[in-house]
């Protein structure tokens, strides 16, 4: 049987997940920026209070993004540092994807209905996806966008009544037409949906290495910001 | 006691593997300075992109260059600060989770305490206790130190760093990022006699430093002898980048004479970038020789950011019996005269 750990910091959400022989553990934590804090600690508690060493996993699972970068850099130096050190093999999932399949689990959602799902992004833009049955397929691509953007495409779907929004990005005035309620603006991305996407992955044979595993950013380029000199630290 | 360390703080990542007994056993380094150049200055989420595709990498080429396995390395350390924060997160939860998956012990390593050890690593080691000069991109500081952690700060630069000075000149006289080598190299040419720039602070007492008045005063010269193109002939562009390093050099010069005549030790010892500077170098040991002192400095490539100077930091921590919990700590800043003794 499987066992397959699954890690999440995307957000200010910090969360663990095992899954063993079929049965699913997770931990959960609203730690905004104590991320690196947290996250070995709940790491070392789910394996312990399961009984089992790190080299008895056949997996590690992530959240490689889109998110918040500091974030998905945590969640992944850990998940490197992890797989590394045990030979394990990565698996990489989309927070977007998980977001979907959270909405799902936890709104009780009419399986039937798309889920278009956003993400703050920042600098006035939204990550975002829309997604089509109980395995989230992806429907288009994942991008970065304005808000607008994003209510140009609801506004030019066939039929809007057959999708759901949900997720954080849905604050934006340029979007305030879809009137979405707080609690579906609340879903997260949450290692235990990670760990329900991972565990499709593992089965169809996709995963790589630590070394090949990176986050996805979906923001490439921007006009980065030189470094000031942090002087007499 | 074989320990892994990294290096993430900035712009470079660097791996090495030290051992406690054998020495140093092999580092491996990779510069982002292309990746920068054409921003002129480091650009903290390039960088913390970049360190995240190279470290394990790097640390494979390292195994296999060694003929090591995972399984032989005791413990792990990495850089936990100052430095850039995002950049630092990246080598510290690699470094501390490779530290939980080998179940050993893992240390977060004080980056200026890796640059003032640094010398340690050559084969005459200087020994304690002696005064540090650290000059660096971020830092130009003197350090009195007693022995590993016990350090009481002496003076440091109230603006610019000297590293940093040396950056921004660079920029002025149109030379590519990172400048300060370059600068160096330009001096070279340069006649000693045609300028002469203030030496910042000398006349007061103390130990502190100041650059920037010596950056404006070399914008200003730079300025008066500009041509059409905004700069000046190449020979005076020499004889400018001279006249600066000829500053920087006394000044740090008169600083350290003073911080030794000041504690009566009979070494210092120079670390960080800047200390890679030949004119720096022959000019420290010529003034200190005249006072009974002498100077170490690491060779080249231990000067600048490397792994080799956190896995030796790193493992006389570990050694004495130090190490981190599984909370990842990092300290974008963290003044080095807080760091807690051996014992
Ligand atoms: N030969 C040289 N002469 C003068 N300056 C030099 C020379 N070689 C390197 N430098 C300077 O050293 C600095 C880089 O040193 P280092 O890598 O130690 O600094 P950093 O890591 O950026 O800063 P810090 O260590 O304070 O965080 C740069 O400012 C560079 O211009
Ligand atoms: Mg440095």
């Amino acid at each position: 049987m499987t066992i397959i750990l699954a890690l999440d910091t995307s957000s200010d959400a910090c969360s663990v997940a095992l899954l063993r022989d079929g049965a699913r553990s997770s931990l959960c934590v609203d730690a905004p920026r104590e991320h690196t804090q947290r996250l070995l600690p709940m790491v070392d508690e789910i394996l312990s209070t399961n009984n089992l060493k790190l080299h008895d996993l056949d997996a590690i699972a992530y959240g490689r993004g889109p998110g918040s970068f500091t974030g998905l850099r945590i969640c992944l130096g850990v998940v490197q540092g992890l797989a590394y050190a045990a030979d394990l093999p990565v698996i990489a999932v989309s927070t977007l994807q998980a977001m979907v399949l959270g909405a799902r689990r936890e709104l009780d959602l009419n399986a039937q209905k798309d889920v278009v799902v956003a993400m703050d992004a920042r600098m006035s833009e939204v990550y975002w996806g829309h997604y089509t049955g109980i395995g989230a397929q992806a429907v288009v691509d994942e991008r970065v966008s304005s808000p607008m953007d994003l209510a140009q495409y609801m506004n030019d779907l066939a039929s809007r009544d057959d999708v759901v929004v949900v997720g954080p990005g849905w604050h934006y005035s340029d979007l305030n037409e879809f009137n979405v309620s707080a609690a579906f603006q609340g879903v997260m991305p949450k290692a235990q949906d990670v760990l329900s996407l991972a565990e499709s992955s593992w089965l169809a044979g996709e995963y790589t290495t630590a070394e090949k595993s990176q986050p996805t950013y979906l923001r490439d380029s921007v006009a980065w910001q030189k470094r000031k000199r942090i002087r007499q630290s | 006691m074989r320990v892994l360390g990294l290096e993430t703080s900035c712009d470079e990542t660097g791996v090495a593997l030290y051992d406690s007994e054998a020495g140093l056993l092999a580092h491996r380094l990779y510069s982002q300075v292309e990746l920068h150049a054409e921003y002129g200055g480091v650009v903290p989420e390039l960088a913390s992109r970049d360190h995240v595709r190279k470290t394990l990498p790097l640390i494979n080429e390292l195994l296999a260059e060694t003929g090591f396995s995972k399984q032989d390395i005791d413990a792990v350390a990495y850089t936990a600060g100052p430095g850039l924060a995002g950049a630092l997160m990246v080598g510290s939860c690699i470094g501390r989770a490779l530290a939980y998956g080998w179940g050993v012990p893992a240390i977060g390593v004080h980056h200026m305490e890796g640059h003032l050890l640094a010398p340690m690593l050559e084969d005459e080691p200087p020994e304690y206790p002696f005064v540090a000069l650290l000059v660096s991109g971020g830092h130009t500081q003197l350090v009195q130190v007693e022995a590993i952690g016990e350090y009481i700060l002496l003076g440091e630069s109230l603006d610019d760093a000297a590293g940093e000075a040396f950056d921004k000149v660079a920029k002025m006289l149109d030379l590519d990022y990172p400048g300060g080598p370059r600068v160096a190299a330009l001096a070279e040419q340069g006649d000693k006699e045609r300028f002469t720039f203030p030496r910042p602070m000398v006349d007061r007492p103390g130990l502190d430093f100041s650059f920037s008045g010596l950056k404006t005063y070399t914008l200003n010269t730079v300025a008066k002898h500009a041509l059409e193109d905004g700069l000046p002939d190449d020979q005076t562009c020499a004889d400018i980048a001279c006249a600066f390093q000829e500053a920087v050099v006394d000044t740090l010069v008169i600083k350290c004479r003073r911080a030794i005549e000041q504690t009566g030790f009979k070494t210092l010892v120079i670390a960080g970038g800047v200390s890679a500077n030949t004119r720096l170098r022959e000019r420290l040991e010529e003034a200190l020789a005249k006072k009974g002192a002498k100077v170490f400095y690491a060779r080249h490539e231990f000067c600048t950011d490397n792994g080799a100077m956190i896995a030796f930091a790193g493992c006389q921590r570990l050694v004495a019996g130090q190490e981190e919990a599984l909370g990842i700590k990092v300290r974008p800043r963290w003044p080095l005269d807080t760091l807690e003794p051996l014992v």
